[in-house]
């Protein structure tokens, strides 16, 4: 059978079943891998709460970066994590599933000016508190997120970052140990001011010796994302800055 | 009778060097820049584009008598679309942290201009067993060339491979820093991967002058 495939009606048909066709397989497959997906998602979310407060099985070459396993991540969690906040319109509230609060849309929703919630973690390791913020903001070519954890004198004693598109072997390396253990120590305070840390060029102290100086060394060839980091940890700082007075030693 | 003919054969070692779609034909330079400052990413970059393009190519080579020739660039967009998404849902589903690794290529490999330029030049003309080698042969030559650059510019740039460091530690001043060399910051910004490129070019039409075009 010889099909004239030049003639409109076959194009405008072949389109339309061709969509169809692509569509019901992405639909099916979406929709069938869904449970598994938001399953692997939610285990990423605490093994990235855990891997900021310092539960995590990296070893001391300060290499890799190694979460809790996800068939173990859960119950670790649930051990780690005392408490789990919401903080809405300067009440706050404990929620078991506060981690499950998607950070993106409660900021949306600040800037049309909305309620929001703010999800908040403590966790305690070794009879030592820890605060966990989440973070979120802008990299050079799509979003970047990560949490902080901080102690109540608001030094900074982990973090973890991640990303959606930033360039491989350039702004990516933000979740690099390299990278990120030097936020360790440091103090988000500058004063009394809520200052956050820098991700500084040229501030000729690259192995970060200096711990109140709320600066890291920054990463070559990543200077749009590294700004981006620098104002997300800035922001989040200043979001939960309410809360942490409450909790800080002054 | 052997499992490739003699034509075969030269479908997949053709675009290894004498037809090489990043030196000779100048295709897929955008993603050649992007992902080469490190090994690891030029590996998973070329794997991905060695699957896709060996898929895809198969898909199209089965459909080409029926696709209008009006909205065959179209329809060539959505098979590797679809083909790219459905990799990466069901690694997301199956291997999530390889997923994460590959998510900012997905983008890239849509738009790598090798797939598209092989779906127009040589599936939609031949049948699927040939354009399968096709495809293979040509995201091979493209996954060398990524290498050969992933390769200079880690060693040179970060002075690692694969992340592991291989010129000594450039802070504590051990191994080849002890003398004085320093990592070359420009290696790791995507200028000098048409550097790297341009290199490879001139080495590979002065040891061949059958590929420089006569003017």
């Amino acid at each position: 059978m010889a099909v004239n495939t030049d003639k409109n009606s076959y194009t405008v048909i072949f389109a339309a079943v061709m969509v169809v066709i692509v569509g019901s397989i992405l639909a099916f497959l979406a929709s069938a891998l869904r449970p598994n997906i938001q399953e692997n998602e939610r285990f990423e979310k605490q093994q990235n709460i855990l891997y900021a407060m310092g539960v995590n099985e990296n070893g001391d070459d300060a290499g890799t970066v190694n979460f809790i396993p996800t068939d173990e991540v859960e119950a670790e969690f649930a051990s780690y994590i005392k408490e789990q906040l919401v903080i809405e319109g300067g009440k706050t509230t404990a929620d078991k599933e506060a981690y499950l609060i998607d950070l993106k849309k409660q900021l949306a929703a600040k800037k049309k000016g909305q309620p929001y919630k703010l999800p908040l973690f403590i966790g305690e390791k070794d009879n030592k508190k820890f605060y966990i913020i989440p973070m979120y903001g802008k990299g050079l070519w799509d979003a970047i997120w990560g949490f902080v954890a901080l102690d109540d004198t608001m030094t900074v004693q982990g973090v973890y970052f991640d990303h959606k598109a930033e360039t491989p072997g350039l702004g990516a390396n933000i979740k690099m140990r390299y990278f990120m253990d030097d936020f360790s120590g440091e103090t988000i305070l500058n004063g009394t001011q809520y200052a956050g840390i820098s991700v500084a060029k040229g501030n000729n102290d690259p192995l970060n010796k200096e711990k109140d100086d709320n600066e890291v060394d920054a990463l070559a060839g990543a200077t749009i994302t590294g700004n981006g980091v620098s104002a997300m940890i800035k922001e989040s700082v200043n979001l939960y800055k309410p809360y942490l007075e409450t909790i800080r030693v002054k | 009778m052997a499992l490739l003919s003699k034509k075969d054969t030269s479908l997949i070692l053709d675009p290894l060097a004498d037809n090489n779609p990043i030196t000779i034909q100048v295709l897929g330079i955008c993603s050649a820049l992007a992902i080469t400052a490190e090994l690891k990413a030029s590996l998973v970059m070329a794997v991905s584009v060695i699957f896709v393009l060996g898929v895809g190519n198969v898909v199209i080579s089965l459909m080409r008598n029926i696709i209008p020739s009006k909205i065959r660039i179209i329809v060539q967009l959505i098979v590797v679309a679809t083909l790219v998404i459905i990799v990466d849902q069901v690694l997301k589903a199956f291997a999530y942290e390889l997923s994460k690794t590959l998510a900012v290529f997905v983008g890239l490999i849509i738009t790598n201009c090798i797939i598209m330029g092989r779906f127009e030049a040589f599936a939609l003309a031949n049948g699927p067993w040939k354009s399968f080698l096709d495809g293979i042969g040509n995201a091979l030559g493209y996954g060398v060339i990524l290498l050969i650059v992933g390769f200079f510019r880690e060693l040179l740039g970060s002075g690692t491979l694969f992340g592991i460091p291989v010129l000594g530690d450039p802070i504590a001043k051990t191994g080849l820093y002890a003398t004085g060399y320093e990592n070359n910051g420009f290696m790791i910004i995507p200028p000098a991967a048409l550097i790297v490129v341009g290199i490879i070019i001139w080495v590979q039409r002065s040891r061949n002058p059958a590929l420089v075009e006569e003017h």
